[in-house]
């Protein structure tokens, strides 16, 4: 199942022209660039490791696209995403997201139901991928 | 693809488009003499046209490469010439945003294993899209040293010139000889730099010419004895050591504006527009050059 997160997810996959005009965007904006990844797919999982530090002095969109291939190269099997921070409030907020890397095979996620007090179920999901540890996931 | 290639291209036309000839024109105007350098970057730009029309037609062309080098002596107008470079080659199209970056040994070299990539990499991403200009690049190579962090920011810059040609132009800039002994020891950075210019140091009659463009800009003018003795002055400064060039003259002349600011003060009376403007021969030869340094 293909995980939706972030801005452009319900779209194809963006090229690396797209992703290079949408950074080109960001810096035209005066926000910063950073690179994110992360093997846990969990649509509540908003900690992904950062991929150095965000970008704050770019002039051009190829300085970013460095760091993206970088990850890609580093883990090939990991969600990628690249955030564009705004700081003009005094503090950087996000204000696009948008995921540039997934695995090759998506396994999806299972109902789990927990019986608590009453015989009343609780439900949440998780991902098949997460049976096993982290960084041997996909 | 190919049906709409046109038959002829007007190199001309090109150059307009490009108003490459406005920042050629403010290049001569503000720097006096240069007459090699000036030649070698209207060439360079005869250059980069011809390709971008080979490339109309349809002709096969790698991109032309654009590294360059700019050895000479301090205050000779590298870093100027270099910024006006950036401007060129943007309008032209070979660079997509045109800054410069200029940096030195220290923003590139880290302090300890493993600091030295991320340090380079660092400043080559915020430079790519223009142009990055490495002063005294020379210091990036150590030879008494053989484990000096300097060769791996060197062999990370070779590295980014070559592969991302189109994304970065560098410019190494030095004194001459110390130049020439940096590209014997790395065949490598040498054999990708395209074009060395070399930058003359200026005769008296050019640095006097400098000198007056710089006082015009400021709103000052020379009275005639001031003239006189900054022509002298400019004959003694040049016989002694430390001498750099432009960038003296423009020391000198701020020393000038600094005596004369005290002198007008000294003579406690309301000044005229005039007073305020004028430097007088009092306030050059004040300077230690003429008492023999």
């Amino acid at each position: 199942m293909r995980v939706t997160q972030g801005t452009f997810s319900f779209l194809p996959d963006l090229t690396d022209a797209e992703i290079t005009a949408q950074i080109e965007y960001a810096l035209k904006n005066g926000w910063a660039v950073s690179v994110e990844h992360t093997d846990e797919p969990h649509p509540r999982n908003v900690y992904w490791e950062m991929w150095g530090m965000p970008m704050f002095d770019l002039n051009d969109a190829a300085g970013a696209m460095m760091e993206v291939n970088a990850c890609r190269k580093a883990f090939p099997d990991h969600y990628i995403k690249v955030n564009a921070l705004d700081a003009t409030q005094g503090w950087e907020s996000t204000r696009l997201s948008f995921i540039v890397n997934r695995p090759k095979n998506e396994p999806g996620f299972r109902v789990v139901r927990q019986e608590t007090a009453g015989r009343s179920i609780r439900y949440t999901i998780e991902s098949y991928a997460v049976d096993r540890p982290e960084g041997s996931r996909y | 693809m190919n049906d709409q290639v046109p038959a002829t291209v007007d190199l001309q036309a090109l150059l307009r488009e490009a108003n490459v000839l406005d920042v050629i024109e403010t290049l001569d105007q503000e720097l006096v003499g240069l007459a090699p350098v000036k030649q070698r970057i209207r060439d360079i730009a005869a250059y980069l046209v011809v390709s971008k029309a080979r490339a109309t037609l349809g002709l096969t062309g790698a991109p032309p490469s654009l590294h360059m080098s700019f050895t000479g002596n301090p205050g000779t107008g590298k870093t100027t010439v270099a910024l006006r470079m950036a401007e060129i080659l943007h309008r032209l199209g070979y660079v997509r945003k045109g800054h410069l970056v200029s940096v030195t040994r220290d923003d590139l070299v880290g302090q300890y294993i493993g600091h030295t990539a991320p340090k380079t990499k660092e400043v080559l991403k915020r430079a790519l899209g223009g142009v990055l200009f490495i002063d005294e690049a020379y210091y990036l190579y150590r030879p008494e040293n053989e484990r000096d962090y300097g060769q791996e920011a060197i062999e990370i810059l070779l590295q980014v010139m070559e592969n991302q040609r189109d994304d970065l132009v560098v410019i190494l800039a030095g004194y001459k000889d110390r130049m020439d002994t940096f590209f014997r020891s790395n065949p490598g950075m040498a054999s990708r730099i395209a074009h060395h210019i070399d930058f003359p140091d200026y005769s008296e009659g050019e640095l006097y010419e400098i000198a007056a463009l710089m006082l015009a800009k400021l709103d000052y003018r020379l009275d005639a004895g001031a003239e006189a003795a900054l022509h002298e002055y400019i004959a003694l400064r040049r016989t002694q050591p430390n001498f750099a060039n432009a960038r003296s003259i423009r020391n000198a002349l701020d020393r000038a504006r600094l005596r004369q600011a005290n002198r007008l003060f000294a003579a406690a009376t309301p000044v005229t527009r005039e007073a305020l403007q004028t430097i007088s021969a009092s306030d050059i030869r004040a300077s230690r050059v003429f008492q023999g340094g």
